[in-house]
């Protein structure tokens, strides 16, 4: 595993990948604690898993399916009930293309 | 004076029955001590005053004409609360966020549905760690919850107003979820009844996901059969789950009284560690000499991947959080995400890192991997047992403040509990008794779909001990 201090760069990117806004003092503090973390989570590099297959669920259960038939759903009073920006009946959004 | 708000359900429900007193009196009962207490302890965000008095009236209206209608609801008149990450159609639910401060779903989490029809009354909703994320209740964006048996010291999280509320006598129940400890470690820190079902035991539709492959929905009661007795209410596949496997769901209080003779215990050696309290650590020991008073074998297994499961887990489970919070964008519901907390913007970057391109495979891929051993260990040990006994937390509840400096610290508090959740297993915890008035619990784990056995061997257990007849002084 690389070495788990994390650079000031690297916490502005994740938190811009993650769509969080922090301050000089937030991108400050969570570089030390997230380091901290990364360098606790090291200890599975201990591990050896060659050959080992990942567990993402632990059902078993695979394709699980129901009749392609339209079934209820919300109105759209409903939908919108907690949109604090929405006009006529839509969501409203910032602009992302001009 | 036994007030109406100290009964167990099962109590309730014989009392409704035989009519000696009225759902309206057992909710004002709670209503009241919600009124006495809550400004002290902070269990409740919401609570249903209204709401639970008219369901109340209209509940007492029914048994007055045909009491025999428990029998087929059987929480019908019961004052139930729910931890406020589940959707209460027309209740406000936060999550315990800013972010979600004013949002008022449109619909019922399928659990909370079942325990409607059941009958049950929703008093109100339970304050705990913001988004779940927390072992201790201080995470919470309106205020930490307070231990009622010591006020100075935590109630554990993340469910913590749903253990303090159930622990003061508030409800006679409260709902919570469980993605690494989250309902067995405030059980434990308040001497009631935790259970974390099989992943997939109980819908999570309606639910605000944590960790989709970790969450695990629960309930905390005071008595073991209580918690058999809700389990029966909301277990079961459901249409709107797509990992809810079709196990069918037995009645889990029938053969509650079975006992522990001839049932193999297995103790894992790698859960007594170094650093964990020697207090702490002699409960578990008693507890195992009751269980083998009581007609139980003790069996020493082994779980070599022991000490990585919490690394591993703190991996997965935020890299599964950073995917779930991306939903929070302000734009259908909610706030901004500037509202998020401190331990939430962590998390959420923390499995951002995790998943991005040139460290999924050291990181995310890996912990997958290290959970595919993990779950090995158990399936080679429950080979050799029928169920585990394991301490709950390393430490005795802890005191407000005490871990908040330091995320890593409060992280630590998880490393027993989030093996269950990375194998998918039951998981009860049970109270084990008292260190200076401080509460110990124990926790007995099960191979998947297994919630059966662990009931009748908690039973067995409690009935031996009768912890639950503790109360805090308040």
């Amino acid at each position: 595993m690389k070495s788990a201090k994390l650079t000031k760069e690297e916490v502005k990117h994740v938190a811009k990948l993650a769509n969080l806004t922090l301050t000089e003092a937030e991108i400050e503090k969570f570089q030390k604690q997230l380091s901290a973390v990364l360098g606790y989570v090291e200890i599975l590099s201990q591990v050896q898993t060659a050959g080992v297959e990942p567990t993402s669920q632990v059902t078993g259960l695979e394709n699980v399916l129901r009749e392609d038939k339209a079934d209820s759903c919300l109105s759209q009073t409903e939908a919108l009930s907690g949109a604090k920006n929405q006009t006529k009946g839509l969501f409203k959004t910032k602009a992302i293309l001009k | 004076m036994v007030q109406l708000c100290q009964l167990t359900i099962q109590e309730a429900q014989e009392g409704l029955k035989q009519k000696e007193f009225s759902s309206v009196e057992l909710v004002t009962s709670c209503l009241e001590r919600i009124k006495k207490l809550n400004s002290q302890i902070n269990a409740f965000i919401t609570v249903c005053e209204k709401e639970a008095l008219q369901e109340a009236g209209k509940a007492d209206k029914i048994i007055n004409h045909k009491s025999s209608i428990i029998n087929h609801q059987s929480l019908f008149g019961i004052p139930i609360a729910i931890k406020d990450n589940f959707c209460t159609k027309e209740i406000k639910t936060t999550a315990a966020s800013k972010v979600l401060e004013d949002y008022v779903p449109v619909y019922d989490a399928t659990a909370v549905e079942r325990l409607k029809k059941a009958g049950a009354i929703i008093i109100g909703k339970t304050n705990h760690d913001a988004w779940a994320h927390g072992s201790s209740g201080e995470n919470s964006d309106f205020g930490p919850t307070k231990n009622p048996w010591d006020l100075e010291c935590v109630p554990g999280g993340s469910s913590s107003g749903s253990a303090a509320a159930v622990a003061s006598d508030m409800a006679l129940g409260a709902t919570g979820t469980d993605t690494g400890g989250s309902i067995r470690l405030p059980a434990s820190f308040c001497n009631l009844v935790g259970l974390k079902p099989s992943y997939g035991r109980v819908s999570r539709y309606g639910v605000i996901a944590m960790a989709s492959s970790l969450d695990a929905i629960g309930h905390l009661t005071k008595t073991v059969f209580d918690s058999a007795l809700l389990l029966n209410v909301t277990a079961g596949l459901d249409g709107k789950d797509a990992t809810c496997p079709g196990q069918p769901v037995p009645d889990y209080t029938l053969n509650i009284k079975k006992g522990v003779k001839g049932i193999k215990v297995g103790v894992p050696r790698e859960y007594f560690v170094e650093g964990m309290d020697q207090e702490v650590k002699r409960k578990v020991k008693e507890a195992l000499s009751q269980l083998e008073n009581l007609g139980a074998q003790i069996v020493e297994v082994s779980l070599p991947h022991t000490k990585y499961a919490n690394p591993a887990y703190y991996l997965i489970q935020t890299s599964e959080v950073s995917s779930n919070l991306a939903r929070y964008d302000g734009i259908r519901y909610g706030a901004s995400r500037e509202k998020f907390g401190d331990e939430a913007k962590r998390r959420i970057m923390l499995g951002t890192y995790s998943l991005s391109a040139g460290y999924y495979d050291q990181y995310y891929l890996k912990a997958q991997k290290v959970r595919t051993l993990i779950k090995e260990d158990f399936d080679k040990a429950f080979a050799l047992c029928d169920c585990l006994l394991a301490p709950v937390s390393p430490t005795l509840p802890f005191k407000l403040g005490e871990k908040t400096d330091d995320p890593l610290k409060m992280y630590l508090s998880d490393i027993f509990t989030v093996t269950a959740n990375l194998v998918g297993i039951p998981a009860l915890a049970i109270p084990a008794g008292f260190v200076d008035n401080s509460p110990v619990g124990i926790q007995l784990l099960g191979p998947q779909f297994s919630e059966e056995r662990l009931f009748q061997v908690g039973f067995a257990f409690e009935q031996a001990t009768k912890y639950y007849e503790e109360k805090p002084k308040l």
